[in-house]
């Protein structure tokens, strides 16, 4: 074991290092340009010992590995923004083909206008593609979250592809002390590379012929259960690798401080961090208050969302993205799933921090008293779906 | 490798409309002498009527039952191994 200070882009390569990564593609993008660098450099110094192939597009990027990876390579590649956009095609024909492999997401926001800050915006356009979609608080679950992806994708009752989706500039340039397991203690966790078929064995096949109507819905619902059944698989995961390095996510989610909750702030990424400080803060005053952690948006963690939110009197869901003319992503989920279970619980979102906007602690913190307000005062609130533009 | 997913694969089977090399108007023949050995035609014969024996004096063979007589083969021949003839 090692302690190094990474970026989270340079935990990402870390990662892919340990992940006995055979090919990867890189083609440049901000924020996500130093891990393909950082890559080049890895593999140039003979550190890890994959191909690494320069391609003239994301399309290319993601096609070159797709083909790698359904010859049998273990792939990664790495984009964000209006690169992961260019690449959407493409990740429809990997999971419908349901080859396993790794992408990791930089998070940025969309042009026009031109902007290269941090929002979720392009991860969750890529929502219903068939991709595992896990997403990482801090480094150091960069660097495992990674490796268990790998892991995750392989596992045979899954074989689809996965993304791991890390804020841009918060993580991908802020650097933190990151514990790297020696390549020891993963031996028998990394597995040797497996898929459903292999295209280039003697095994001859085609991929993807005109199939009848019912044919080509069974295999969509094939994939659905598919990641149904990951659920399974992740949380196994995380134990086999709490086991081996002693950290553990909590699998799809991590409930914070929220046994006994009357309040459950949920939110998915690095400003979990700043959350989970606020709720410390908020505890001591004598708040009910926990943090419910989205790690995995595909599977979206429903089961541990019931459980946290029994008893609950209010929940206040942050997104960093929106589905413009309605919802925040993760507070749609949130809400379809809290009113299957009960019509008492009120439920609202806040959508803020698009265009790399400031959220810290003094925001999380003005936006939960105003709602602890509305629902302990008035017992409703007005706006069910708040954007917080920020700059006030 | 085997798998219980659907998966959208398929594999060269036996088309439904039986032995379909009557259709042909002209016959891909092999000059075996200057055959390379290299496969192309194989790869890219539409109906997977070139099989690979691997015999060094026949290392391709077209399966005459079902080959429609497209010619591609004979274009992509690196060598022009390959000639249509009239059948
Ligand atoms: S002529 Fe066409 S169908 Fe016949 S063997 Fe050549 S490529 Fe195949
Ligand atoms: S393409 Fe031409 S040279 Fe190559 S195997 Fe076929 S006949 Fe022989």
């Amino acid at each position: 074991m090692v302690i190094k200070v990474l970026t989270g882009n340079y935990t990402v390569a870390e990662a892919v290092r340990l992940s006995n990564v055979d090919l990867i593609t890189a083609y440049p993008i901000t924020p996500q340009t130093t891990i393909v660098e950082r890559l080049s450099e890895l593999v140039e110094g003979g550190l890890i010992k994959a191909r690494l192939v320069r391609v003239e597009s994301e399309f290319s990027a993601l096609a070159a590995a797709y083909g790698a990876a359904s010859c049998g390579a273990r792939a990664f590649t790495a984009t964000s923004s209006h690169g992961l956009l260019f690449m959407h095609e493409m990740l429809w024909w990997v999971a419908g083909s349901r080859v396993p492999m790794v992408l990791a997401v930089v998070t940025r926001a969309l042009g026009p206008p031109w902007n290269i800050w941090n929002e979720h915006t392009d991860f969750m356009g890529q929502r219903d593609c068939g991709w595992l979609m896990a997403f990482a608080e801090n480094n150091q679950e960069i660097l495992d979250t990674i490796i268990q992806l790998y892991r995750i994708t392989e596992d045979e009752a899954v074989y689809l592809p996965g993304i791991l989706g890390l804020d841009g500039f918060l993580l991908s340039h802020a650097s933190e002390p990151v514990d790297i397991p020696d390549e020891d203690v993963l031996k028998d966790f990394i597995k040797p590379r497996s898929q459903p078929y292999n295209m280039c064995s003697d095994d001859v096949l085609t991929m993807g012929n005109l199939p009848m109507a019912e044919e080509a819905m069974m295999m969509r619902y094939d994939i659905h259960k598919s990641i149904e059944a990951a659920k399974n698989v992740i949380n196994e995961v995380d134990e086999e690798y709490r086991k081996l390095t002693g950290r553990s996510y909590g699998g799809l989610a991590e409930c914070y401080r929220c046994n006994d909750s009357k309040y459950l702030i949920i939110a998915m990424g690095g400003w979990v961090g700043t959350m989970k400080d606020v709720c410390d803060e908020l505890r001591d005053e004598g708040y009910d208050v926990g943090v419910l952690k989205i790690r995995f948006f595909r599977p979206f963690p429903h089961e541990d969302l019931v459980r946290a939110i029994s008893g609950v009197k209010g929940i206040l869901v942050f997104d960093r993205s929106a589905s413009l003319g309605s919802l925040g992503h993760i507070h749609a989920e949130v809400l379809a799933r809290a009113y299957m279970l009960s019509n008492k619980v009120i439920v609202k979102g806040v959508i803020t921090g698009l265009g790399g906007v400031d959220v810290g602690p003094k925001e999380v913190r003005e936006i939960f008293m105003r709602f602890v307000k509305d629902v302990d005062e008035d017992g409703q609130i007005d706006n069910i779906s708040e954007w917080v533009l920020g700059g006030g | 490798m085997s798998s219980t997913h659907k998966l959208p694969i398929s594999r060269p089977a036996i088309g439904v409309v039986g032995k379909t090399g009557y259709w042909r108007l002209k016959r891909p023949e092999v000059n075996y002498v200057k055959c390379i050995k290299c496969g192309i035609c194989w790869l890219y014969c539409p109906d997977s009527s070139i099989n690979i024996l691997g015999d060094p004096s026949k290392y391709v063979e077209v399966d005459y039952n079902y080959c429609k007589g497209c010619g591609i083969c004979s274009n992509v021949c690196p060598v022009k191994a390959i000639t249509m003839t009239e059948e």
